[in-house]
């Protein structure tokens, strides 16, 4: 398993595991970030602090530390 | 247009009720907006501060209906009080009455997602009319619906439209009677059904326990309310009116299957998202094209850490500007205007306490309401552009760190900005964050930021008591002064709001999840709508505590009526009119007789009074009993403090923080030992006690105003005059220690 910090910027990944609190995970998981979907890191730079994931055409942003409680399937 | 506070009175004939719901940024509002046309209602929800809007319209076959826009949501489930709504609302649990249709908008662009809500709601019965919005920025990608097909998987009425562009309206409204009089048009079997026996196991558990009030005897809502519960009931959440047994059933069953190793949650949302995925490249025709999309191109320069961060300071100077100085204009003319009025009205009518109280107390404390709205206007303005072109997102997305590093919301920013014009319309913007908490943590702090309105009274305190010297020869000390306020209240400002979010506002860190919607041109009605929904809201609701406030305030500065005053009075008046001098020479000469007797009256009166009786509590600070009144004056607004100096001091009213002579009478104001008043040290007292005062009634309407109870109001102006006080005594007792004043 990888987490976020090992995928570059505009690079896909499939979901593996998604932690955190309950109700963060369960609206994580509404928003389509389920295990076995893509995800695409857009954008990780930025003053903020935080990452912009693309999921279902959807673009999301979480805070890096709540964003590391995703995981990732290692390339086949 | 009208304001009615109840959220659902009973209208007779009750009107049948269209829900418009969905996920937040698909046009949602648009589409609420252009159904309901003019006839739009602003109410409030009961028991939490959402704003409950709500209009009519008649259907093409003559029928009206009540629509109400429900909060934008990403599901049902629940975890906030503010979330709870959504549920409540669409299914009509109490205290809502179920919607005879929901309209359920969704986003063509992101439909997977969408589809999941719409899910939702199909397993509730509720009749449901998919309005399947933004079809023309779909086509703009070269991706194609088959609506028919997605017509046919879900079993509910789609209408294909574009709310911006207006089009689909006529379908929408067709669709929706269809549904009205044939409710089952809208009303399949549910679309997702779970098959393994486990969750089955914990359906049958926990609806069990689901009031037949909420399931209606109906098997298959029992089913859906159960699978709600069970993704939304914590042992521990903040959701209202809901039965204990069935939340410990919830917890029980989820305990039961952590145990299994299951998790309920993502059986659930992978069933629903499954049933989605296995459909969804029969309906939708996608197209990937390799090139970015602009939002992305656009983005890739708007949260650059350099270029995007120095357009964002640029745009937040812009925003700061035009609060700060080109509302100003239109504010002295709605003032004149005022003052026009009134002085009309004293030229009419005879002198006397009801031409007082109509000009002093009515018109002024009115023209006091009407003057913010300018601010108002123009805060929303840029408000509204910020939020419909999704800009607003990104300033969270660039402002998040330094934000949580206060305890406060990414978006608290440009309420906070706002703050240094003025707070009124500060506290109406903090309506730009979803969390009650969020709002009401922002709406503490923002009156400590130095507001325009504290500008005239130090402007006077430094003017007439520091030096125009410089310190080391180039750097002004007034100037540097004035900075050395506005340093302070800011870093006053980040303090409390560090301070109250880890005490009073503590509570589970919540972690963000922001969406960035992608760009979009305004939809300038919405934006305007918008302007004049706050404005109405801000005249009705905070307008008339503010008006009544000016009445108290006037009455207090009036009264009692001082006999021997107004004997004075028309004895100078008779003396000076019998020496047959010219017009304006009589003026002349009235007017500094007529100063003191102003002042005199205003030291005898119930505000004089009360200086005499708070100086005990204010002389630790430096102050005396004429400040006391002063500061009894600016709780209308600060920069009264300086007119009722003026008054107190026998120089008029007119005077303004520039007036040499209100300088020069402060300066030579003694003591009884003859020792001065005014020292720098009690000018710097002053200032601190202003810069952390909420020494402002229509700041405390506002707030009231938007957390709907007094508890708010009552606790920001008990902790900043706590806060005042106590930093004027420190500075003000040091400063003496150390030998200063």
């Amino acid at each position: 398993m990888k987490s976020l910090f090992d995928i570059r910027p505009g690079e896909s990944a499939r979901l593996s595991h998604v932690g955190g609190e309950r109700s963060f995970r369960r609206r994580l998981m509404e928003l389509g970030f389920l295990p076995g979907t893509v995800v695409r890191l857009v954008r990780s730079v930025g003053v903020g602090d935080l990452v912009e994931l693309e999921v279902r055409g959807g673009h999301i942003s979480l805070r890096r530390s709540e964003a590391n409680e995703l995981r990732f399937e290692r390339d086949r | 247009m009208s304001h009615r506070p109840a959220s659902s009175p009973a209208k007779s004939p009750k009107l049948p009720v269209v829900a418009v719901a969905g996920n937040p940024n698909t046009g949602k509002t648009t589409l609420f907006n252009r159904l309901t046309g003019s006839d739009h209602k602003v109410g409030n929800y009961p028991g939490v501060t959402v704003e409950r809007h709500s209009g009519s319209f008649t259907l093409p076959g003559g029928r009206r209906v009540e629509v109400i826009d429900v909060p934008g949501t990403y599901s049902l489930s629940a975890r906030s009080r503010e979330e709870e709504l959504a549920i409540q609302a669409v299914a009509g649990l109490e205290p809502f009455d179920p919607p005879e249709v929901v309209v359920l908008v969704v986003d063509a662009t992101q439909l997977s997602r969408n589809l999941y809500m719409v899910l939702q709601v199909i397993e509730l019965e509720t009749p449901v009319v998919v309005a399947l919005n933004m079809t023309d920025m779909l086509e703009a990608r070269g991706e194609v619906i088959d609506v028919d097909r997605l017509r046919a998987e879900l079993g509910v009425p789609v209408v294909p439209m574009s709310a911006q562009k207006g089009t689909g309206f006529a379908e929408l409204t067709l669709q929706i009677e269809r549904v009205l009089a044939t409710p089952s048009a809208g009303t399949p079997k549910a679309r997702w059904v779970p098959d393994s026996q486990p969750l089955i196991a914990d359906i049958e558990a926990v609806g069990a326990e689901i009031p037949p009030s909420w399931s209606r005897s109906s098997k298959q809502r029992e089913r859906a309310l159960a699978l709600w519960a069970l993704l939304s009931l914590e042992e521990h959440d903040e959701l209202e009116a809901i039965p204990p047994r069935l939340r410990a059933v919830v917890v029980e069953r989820r305990k039961l299957a952590a145990s299994h190793d299951r998790q309920i949650d993502l059986e659930v949302i992978r069933g629903r998202y499954g049933w989605i995925d296995t459909r969804i490249d029969s309906i939708l025709k996608r197209n990937t094209p390799d090139a970015k999309s602009l939002t992305e191109k656009i983005d890739a320069v708007l949260l650059n850490p350099v270029f995007g961060f120095a357009i964002f300071l640029i745009l937040m100077a812009i925003v700061f500007q035009a609060l700060f100085a080109w509302a100003d204009p239109v504010m002295k003319l709605v003032e004149g205007a005022f003052d026009a009025l009134a002085s009309g009205v004293r030229d009419v009518m005879p002198d006397g306490i009801a031409q007082e109280f109509l000009t002093n107390g009515v018109i002024g404390g009115v023209g006091s309401v009407v003057v913010f709205l300018p601010q108002i206007l123009l805060l929303f303005l840029f408000i509204g552009v910020l939020e419909d072109t999704g800009y607003m997102s990104r300033v969270a997305f660039l402002m998040d760190r330094i934000m949580r590093s206060l305890g406060l919301h990414g978006r608290a920013f440009v309420p906070m900005l706002s703050g240094y014009a003025c707070a009124v319309p500060a506290i109406l913007a903090t309506r730009t964050m979803e969390r009650q908490r969020d709002r009401t943590l922002t709406m503490m702090v923002i009156p400590l930021m130095t507001c325009s309105a504290r500008l005239p009274v130090y402007t006077l305190v430094i003017g007439a008591l520091f030096p125009p010297t410089h310190v080391f020869g180039f750097m002004p000390v007034q100037g540097l002064l004035m900075i050395g306020m506005y340093v302070f209240s800011t870093l006053t400002a980040l303090v409390a709001a560090a301070v109250l979010s880890r005490t009073l506002f503590k509570g589970p860190r919540v972690p963000l999840i922001l969406e960035m919607p992608p760009y979009r041109l305004p939809h300038w009605p919405s934006v305007v709508r918008m302007m004049v929904q706050r404005c109405k809201a801000f005249l009705f609701e905070a307008g008339s505590m503010i008006l009544v406030c000016t009445v108290v305030l006037w009455f207090l500065l009036s009264f009692p009526r001082n006999a021997d005053v107004q004997h004075r009075r028309e004895t100078a008046r008779a003396q000076i009119a019998a020496t047959h001098a010219s017009q304006d020479e009589q003026a002349a000469r009235l007017a500094p007789i007529e100063a003191e007797l102003k002042g005199e009256a205003l030291r005898s009166s119930y505000a004089g009074h009360l200086g005499h009786a708070f100086e005990p509590a204010i002389r630790p600070l430096g102050f005396d009993w004429k400040i006391g009144v002063g500061l009894i004056g600016a709780f209308a607004a600060r920069e009264v403090f300086v007119s009722t100096m003026g008054v107190v001091y026998g120089v008029g009213d007119e005077s303004d923080e520039d007036s040499a002579t209100l300088r020069a009478k402060i300066k030579a104001e003694t003591r009884e030992n003859g020792a001065p008043v005014y020292t720098p040290l009690v000018g710097l007292s002053l200032m601190i006690f202003f810069a952390l005062a909420c020494q402002c009634m229509s700041t405390l309407a506002a707030v009231y105003r938007e957390t709907k109870t007094w508890r708010w109001p009552v606790f920001l102006f008990a902790y900043m005059t706590a806060l005042a006080w106590l930093a004027s005594f420190l500075v003000y007792q040091g400063g003496r220690a150390l030998g200063f004043g």
